[in-house]
């Protein structure tokens, strides 16, 4: 149906270069009127690369950018939106701390006798925002609505300002499913009105559901531009891929789990998470479920010693210690892949090399360097065992990809040989093929005897890997599920049962 | 090791090396060394002598913005310094005493600066601000106001002296800056510093003890700061609470970027920060061997590091890589990258 249509925007060759590597290699993406274009690749493909090229936040280093009939070169994202096109981030970049209307309106606050027209500005935003189905209150802060409702209005403002093509970053990333459905209709409505609409995510359902054509990048090149109509998931998936993925489907071997390795009792920290019990052994996971807030990364950070815990008491193989620092953790064999990797995780401008052996190093103290052999022996063995797709090891870890990165820092932690590995979402933001492998390693390091906890969002990645399963509500440990009873239902039963108690 | 340092460091010796013909431009005799009444003379000597200051100083500053701080305080650290070695060879004791006692006062001014920075988590540029005001007060309570002048051979050999024809500064700033380098890169020290600078919570989850790091660093700072104090006191015979190190954080500051080290924190090079520090005086000695009036220094100045920060932006260095990639030169890491697919080079005309 879109074929006959002139495209609306005509990305062709798009080359970029990072110092070292090449981000995009002669990508072509071409846009029609009233399409949803679907954009997929694993992490590091270049999707996010592309479009920032696209709209000028990037300076591309090859290709043309054609809108419509005419060439266009925009310097910065201000300069392509001015152009007609718009582009909504996941994490919504709007401003919280004012109000609705303000954030529809900034730049181009309606005026009267050189003031901000207030009235004209809110009645204006409400006509705008009822067109997407939302009647909300303009004039209250922005905070004080969701965060799909704050999509909308970022989608909202991206249309009002540009109104040719919009360009959705993993806009479906942090919603539930009403909030989706929700945004899919604004989204209808406005490819009915014949803009194109470029829709970045890692959710194939909802491509699927929502999107006409898909184009599939790999390693910065295109591998193909498909009708979504003509073929499955599976050919999808494959083209990110370039293989097929196996199903993902593992019996649980219930191996009896060995002794106790870390036992708290009444642990807790006042204001961040209600005392808990936990009882840890040998080659078993801790399964953490809980909503956002429940207290996953709390009860992560308490354990760690990130947060100094309060209450209880703690007890390492029998001997009682004391968890006050990230250092006297892993002193003990303690390990934590914090759920913000970019923040609490890798150290950017140090290469990959660094970031592995970082954990080791700091324990061993500053004055015995592990020697230059070692650290190439680690490396390459961790880089090997876990697949982590690099350059080189001494290429700074933030030009790798989430997944890549995630890797690297599982190798820190098992460079350490740790008793106990906690890991808070580690598969959150990762493309579909190191998911896979990273709940693969998980079942691995339980099978050789390891403890560990992991948080995660994922109740079907909680069911493949748990042995047992603690479930999370306002901060409190409201139920344990054990064997059999690991199942999805049963986590969200237990979640929602507290709910209608509460 | 010496192959990747020399690579670091190939942008400063670039610069040196086109500061130093301006000199010989304008003074022929200006790479003249003599050997005379037992002692090295010539306007090289004198760079490297007069710099002495200043590298000593860029040393500790390298290792203080490594971590993302800054040590506003190294001048009053010296005078500080200064005061103290004059006040305890004024009152009868040894120079050795001497100098110990002033490097105990740098490493006491730099314990109070990390403690500040890394317990109490105040600013890097507010906490050493506070010793900079405050720490030349206390060297004027030491010398009690005046210029203290001391007559102690000992001392005044360590900044007028020589050993084996070499004057002193110059071999204690080479010392010092070869200890430090080879303490930080053949240990995992050096490594650890720029894992805080550059992210401190994830290097501290990780396991890392930022507190001691940083403590450590500032405590290096006072160190070297205390030395270059003794060297200028020795060198005029006084401790002048007033003048000595007068701006002198600012030169440091300045070597080290000159070095090529990101204010930012991160990575570092003790030996790029030296030859930036060289740079500064070799940019001291062209104006003064010009005959040019002195007031010209500090716009050669900063036009030499508006040149500097130019080259070494991120958008120069991008143009030269692009530059390098069409002119044909392998680029070896994006093959790599792009794994089986043909490079960048092939696809395109």
């Amino acid at each position: 149906m879109t074929d006959q249509k002139k495209p609306v925007l005509r990305a062709a060759g798009i080359d970029k270069f990072f110092a070292g590597a090449i981000a995009l290699d002669q990508v072509d993406l071409t846009l029609f009127p009233g399409e949803v274009h679907a954009l997929l690749g694993e992490n590091g493909a270049g999707k996010s690369t592309l479009i920032k090229c696209i709209t000028g936040a990037y300076h591309r280093d090859g290709g043309t950018i054609r809108l419509g009939d005419t060439e266009i070169d925009p310097r910065g994202p201000e300069e392509s939106q001015a152009l007609g096109i718009g582009t909504v981030y996941q994490e919504v970049n709007l401003l919280q701390n004012m109000t609705v209307a303000d954030n529809l309106f900034l730049g181009w606050q309606p005026m009267r006798a050189g003031m901000v027209d207030r009235r004209q500005m809110n009645r204006r935003a409400q006509d705008i925002l009822a067109e997407y189905g939302l009647h909300v209150d303009p004039s209250l802060l922005l905070s004080s609505y969701s965060i799909a409702i704050q999509q909308v209005v970022a989608i909202a403002r991206a249309v009002e300002l540009s109104g040719k093509v919009l360009i959705l970053d993993e806009p479906t990333a942090s919603l539930d499913r009403d909030e989706i459905d929700l945004l899919f209709s604004v989204v209808r409505e406005l490819t009915a009105r014949g803009m194109a609409v470029v829709f970045i995510t890692h959710f194939l359902d909802q491509v699927f559901e929502i999107a006409d054509r898909a184009t599939v990048l790999r390693n910065g090149r295109v591998v193909g531009t498909r009708k979504l109509a003509e073929v499955t998931q599976g050919d999808i998936v494959e083209l990110m891929l370039g293989r097929h993925l196996e199903a993902a489907k593992r019996d649980r071997s219930h191996a009896t789990p060995g002794d106790t390795i870390l036992s708290l009792k009444g642990y807790g920290k006042r204001g961040m998470i209600e005392p808990f019990d936990l009882e840890l052994r040998a080659g078993e996971v801790v399964g953490l479920a809980g909503l956002l807030g429940s207290g996953r990364t709390e009860t992560c950070k308490v354990v760690f010693g990130a947060v100094t815990a309060d209450q209880g008491s703690a007890e390492l193989r029998g001997k009682e210690i004391r968890l006050t620092s990230p250092r006297g953790a892993v002193e003990h064999r303690f390990g934590l892949c914090p759920e913000d990797r970019k923040i609490d995780g890798i150290v950017g401008d140090l290469s990959v090399r660094e970031n592995i052996v970082l954990s080791l190093q700091a324990r061993q103290g500053w004055t015995r360097p592990l020697s230059r052999a070692r650290i190439n022996e680690l490396v390459d063995e961790y880089v090997r065992l876990l697949d982590i797709r690099l350059a080189s090891p001494d290429m700074p870890i933030r030009l790798l990809s989430g997944g890549n990165q995630q890797k690297a820092l599982l190798a820190r932690w098992l460079a350490t040989n740790p008793d106990v590995l906690i890991l808070d979402e580690p598969t959150r933001g990762i493309d579909v093929g190191a998911h896979a492998e990273i709940i693969e390693l998980i079942e691995g390091l339980r099978e050789q005897g390891m403890a560990l906890i992991v948080a995660s969002s994922e109740m079907e990645e909680l069911v493949a890997y748990s042995t047992r399963v603690m479930v999370l509500r306002d901060r409190r440990q409201v139920r344990e599920l054990t064997g059999d009873e690991i199942t999805t239902d049963r986590i969200v039963k237990a979640i929602s049962q507290e709910e209608t108690a509460a | 090791m010496i192959g990747s340092t020399l690579r670091r460091v190939t942008p400063q010796l670039l610069i040196l090396g086109v500061v130093l013909l301006m000199n010989l431009a304008v003074f022929p005799g200006f790479f003249t060394i003599e050997f005379q009444n037992g002692r090295l003379f010539g306007n090289l000597i004198d760079v490297l002598n007069r710099g002495a200051p200043v590298a000593l100083l860029s040393i500790g500053m390298t290792l203080v913005i490594a971590t993302k701080g800054i040590d506003l305080s190294v001048g009053a650290v010296m005078a500080i310094a200064g005061a103290v070695a004059a006040s305890v060879v004024t009152g009868g004791a040894g120079w050795f005493t001497a100098l110990l006692a002033a490097l105990a006062a740098g490493l006491l001014c730099g314990l109070w600066n990390g403690i500040l920075v890394a317990i109490f988590r105040v600013q890097p540029i507010v906490a050493t601000l506070v010793l900079m005001v405050a720490g030349r007060g206390i060297a004027q309570l030491i010398t009690e106001g005046k210029i203290m002048t001391f007559l102690n051979e000992g001392l005044i050999h360590l900044g007028a002296g020589t050993v084996a024809g070499v004057p002193t500064p110059i071999l204690i700033w080479l010392a010092m800056g070869t200890l430090v380098t080879l303490i930080v890169r053949h240990t995992a020290l050096g490594m650890l510093i720029e894992s805080i600078g550059v992210n401190e919570t994830a290097s501290r989850l990780a396991g890392i003890n930022s507190r001691v790091l940083l403590v450590t660093v500032y405590l290096v700072s006072g160190f070297c700061a205390a030395l270059a104090g003794v060297i200028v006191a020795a060198d005029i015979k006084g401790a002048d609470a007033n003048n000595a190190g007068l701006w002198m954080e600012l030169d440091a500051i300045l070597a080290v970027v000159i070095g090529g080290n990101s204010l930012l924190g991160g990575r570092f090079s003790i030996v790029a920060s030296l030859l930036g520090a060289l740079i500064i005086q070799s940019v001291n000695s062209v104006i003064l061997l010009s005959g040019m009036p002195p007031e010209f220094n500090l716009v050669i100045k900063a036009l030499i590091i508006i040149v500097i920060l130019v080259i070494q932006s991120p958008t120069v260095k991008h143009a030269l890589y692009l530059l390098r990639a069409s002119a044909g030169s392998a680029v070896p890491d994006a093959k790599e990258m792009g794994r089986n697919a043909p490079s960048a080079k092939e696809t395109r005309p």
